[in-house]
């Protein structure tokens, strides 16, 4: 067994200063009303110019190359944003996923062309992009999935569906893996392609799902012979397997992945008052101890990622802890709730906050990855498997 | 913590697997281990590490000292090595000079007083004193008319009732009825006993951390060997599963425990934000420590609980800690009202503070 390693890793002095020109920019834009700070991520109509706005500060791609729009940051000014923006509840739906995981992976398997035509726009703010992983008879056994890339004259022709989607009714483009050959017997990961794919393209239709949540960020999106052409391959054909996880730490490990909730447990405290109640006082202390241990594990994967390691095991520790305990936050701050004042001033806040974040709270354990899926890598990690 | 390329760090390892040796000390009921540990950690200055050459000390910095005490954690080390280590950092505050010998430091609740009477002498009692019966001085921080004050105290003119830990290890109740110290000093101008009891709070984390570091690998080790239903137990998806959260408590431990360690080596500074590490540390500590235990003896099975095995040396000792320099539930109370007080807003730029 390789020993896990958490070292207390401390943000640099730039890091602080660019913490406070987010937060300077986050109350600016709350102040414009972009964003209700009070309500956590619902769909914002300005999100388009927010994203923009984030983009000219040049807080998108912030670790990429200048030369395809980056701005050569570190992972530790990357962490500061992230997490600045979180707490905010900013609406940073739209690019996101483009900054934490599509980008790097055109990055590292994109051909040049397409890194210098796509890249900078990302980082400007102009791309939303989705994930294309889940299809209804494949969720977390990735490697059972069965739509269709079959090669056609300058391209490839796509034939199935995709499911679970988020933000494809927005996006601009998926990263997606798709079936090029059978699994073999020795190998049932083979077979799997990973492509980038225009959701402009003729042939693909966006179907919503609602969540409960109320949100509908959710979709199905259906491929009939949707053409995606040659240089839009990413990595080795068959291969995806190979590039599936290298890219998983950095995916894993962030702020958002203990964070997602934590509107809850700044309200309770406001409830609660300077002087709350021996009860009411212990539930916040622990919270927030777990809390700061939590953000010290995830600073210090941030660090290792920094360092250019690739912490795997260390980051799916970080998103099974982090998400277990964001799942349970808005539970623990409702017990407490019970004994807030009648008059708090801002009850309906955190109870309309509570209603939420309780709904959200099943999905944490799921999304990108489930807690089943981490537990099994962790125990590889330790040996076991 | 564990650093190969450092001296003192290996230096303790070395004479921590060469004397300390878990399995054997298990078989040695009469406790001939004791002298010969304690002589070699004496003459590789650690029991007083802490504190400055010209003290009696070997002079070594707090980063160092700490990562000691993570590795005796490690080894469920069962002398009083983080308690010396400890009382001299205590005199040293007051610039009192640390004798020879094994100490311990008092209180070690935070609800218990010492008081200096008008005539220098010092009263009160203070429970759960760890090693306090082999202890040959005893360090206390003790209140008076005009503030707090540091004293060097030998424990020969003390009443000092037995007890034992969780764990089975000296933590007795030692009254002081008009005992006149050997040294007191005042304590310096932002010294309180709340300060003794976050360092001794993080002390306990780091031994904690080390402790379920080893808890994982010595339950990993075991699922590896134990064969049931025709295969090792750690084939099995959910004892895989338990495993993982093992390592989830022991990694949260560990990160809570040297980021506190780590925040107090560098800065002379007793803000909120060293207030949140301490606290914090000591609160995930004992909260993995009760999850990691459990899981570590579920994972071992009938064997695990007895006493010829010794899973209990660290399972014991990790959920004894809890109890020193202030519970779990103590330092959440006090975190809390901390953070009541500084009200909601300011609640993220204390936890983002470092």
């Amino acid at each position: 067994m390789t020993a896990l390693r958490f070292d207390p890793i401390r943000l640099p002095g730039e890091c602080e200063e660019l913490r406070k020109e987010v937060r300077a920019f986050l109350a600016e834009e709350i102040a414009a009303g972009t964003f209700n700070p009070y309500q956590p991520l619902r769909e914002d109509a300005d999100a388009r110019e927010f994203s923009r706005r984030v983009g000219e500060r040049g807080w998108i791609g912030m670790t990429w190359p200048k030369k395809y729009g980056g701005h050569e940051r570190t992972f530790l000014e990357r962490y500061v944003v992230t997490e600045e923006m979180r707490v905010a509840n900013a609406p940073v739906r739209r690019f996101f996923v483009a900054d934490r995981q599509s980008g790097p992976i055109l990055l590292r398997y994109a051909p040049e062309h397409i890194k210098m035509d796509i890249l900078p726009r990302i980082c400007r703010g102009e791309l939303c992009f989705a994930i294309g992983m889940s299809e209804p008879n494949s969720g977390s056994d990735l490697f059972a999935a069965k739509t269709r890339a079959t090669k056609t004259d300058g391209g490839w022709l796509i034939n199935g569906s995709k499911i679970w989607t988020t933000s494809a009714h927005m996006a601009d483009y998926m990263i997606a893996i798709f079936r090029t050959s059978p699994a073999t017997k020795e190998n049932r990961r083979h077979g799997l392609t990973q492509f980038l794919v225009n959701m402009k393209s003729p042939g693909i239709k966006v179907n919503p799902i609602g969540q409960i949540t109320g949100q509908k960020e959710f979709n199905e999106v259906v491929f009939t012979d949707a053409f995606v052409p040659d240089d839009h391959q990413l990595g080795e054909i068959d291969g995806a397997w190979k590039q599936a996880t290298s890219e998983l730490a950095y995916e894993r490990s962030g702020p958002e992945r203990f964070l997602e909730t934590y509107y809850v447990l700044t309200e309770l405290v406001r409830a609660v008052g300077p002087n709350p109640d021996t009860r009411s006082a212990e539930g916040i202390g622990r919270l927030v101890a777990q809390l700061h241990a939590m953000r010290r594990m995830s600073v210090s994967v941030a660090g290792m990622l920094h360092a250019g390691k690739e912490p795997v095991v260390e980051a799916s520790i970080v998103k099974d802890v982090g998400t277990v305990w964001e799942q349970q936050l808005p539970h623990r701050v409702r017990d407490l709730a019970a004994f807030v004042e009648e008059d708090a001033g801002n009850r309906e806040t955190l109870e309309n906050q509570l209603t939420f974040a309780i709904r959200t709270a099943p999905k944490l354990t799921i999304q990108g990855g489930t807690t089943e899926v981490l537990r099994g890598i962790i125990a590889r990690g330790l040996g076991l498997r | 913590m564990a650093d190969a390329e450092n001296i003192v760090v290996a230096t303790a390892e070395k004479i921590f697997a060469d004397l300390a040796d878990p399995q054997s000390i298990n078989h040695d009921r009469d406790g001939r281990w004791k002298a010969p540990l304690w002589q070699a950690l004496s003459e590789a200055g650690l029991p007083l590490a802490w504190v400055d050459e010209k003290l009696g000390g070997a002079g070594i910095d707090l980063a160092d000292g700490f990562a000691v005490i993570n590795s005796a954690g490690r080894f469920a080390l069962a002398v009083p090595l983080a308690e010396t280590l400890l009382a001299g950092w205590l005199l040293q505050q007051a610039g009192i000079a640390s004798p020879d010998g094994a100490m311990t430091i008092a209180p070690a609740r935070p609800k218990d007083r010492i008081t200096v009477n008008a005539d220098g002498t010092l009263s009160g009692r203070a429970r759960g004193v760890p090693f306090a019966k082999g202890a040959a001085h005893i360090a206390v921080v003790a209140h008076g008319g005009d503030g707090v004050s540091i004293a060097l105290v030998e424990t020969a003119g003390l009443r000092i009732d037995a007890g034992l830990s969780l764990a089975n290890e000296p933590s007795d109740t030692v009254t002081f009825d008009k005992v006149a110290p050997a040294t007191i000093k005042r304590a310096p101008a932002d010294f309180d006993q709340d300060r003794l009891m976050l360092m001794g709070g993080v002390v306990r984390g780091l031994q904690i951390a080390g402790a379920l570091d080893q808890l994982l690998e010595i339950s990993v080790r075991y699922a590896g060997e134990r064969v049931a239903f025709e295969k090792p137990i750690g084939k099995f998806q959910a004892v895989q599963h338990n495993l993982a959260r093992l390592a989830g408590e022991s990694a949260a431990a560990s990160a809570a425990a040297t980021s506190a360690a780590d925040a107090i080596a560098r800065t002379e500074a007793f803000d909120d934000a060293i207030f949140l590490e301490a606290a914090a540390a000591k609160i995930r500590c004992a909260e993995a420590a009760e999850k990691g235990a459990a899981i570590a003896h579920q994972v071992h099975g009938a064997i695990g609980f007895t006493t010829e095995h010794i899973l209990h040396r660290f399972s014991l000792r990790a959920l004894a800690w809890r109890d020193d320099f202030g519970s779990e539930s103590h330092w959440a109370v006090a975190l809390g009202q901390r953070v009541a007080a500084r009200g909601a807003d300011e609640l993220w730029p204390l936890v983002a503070s470092r």
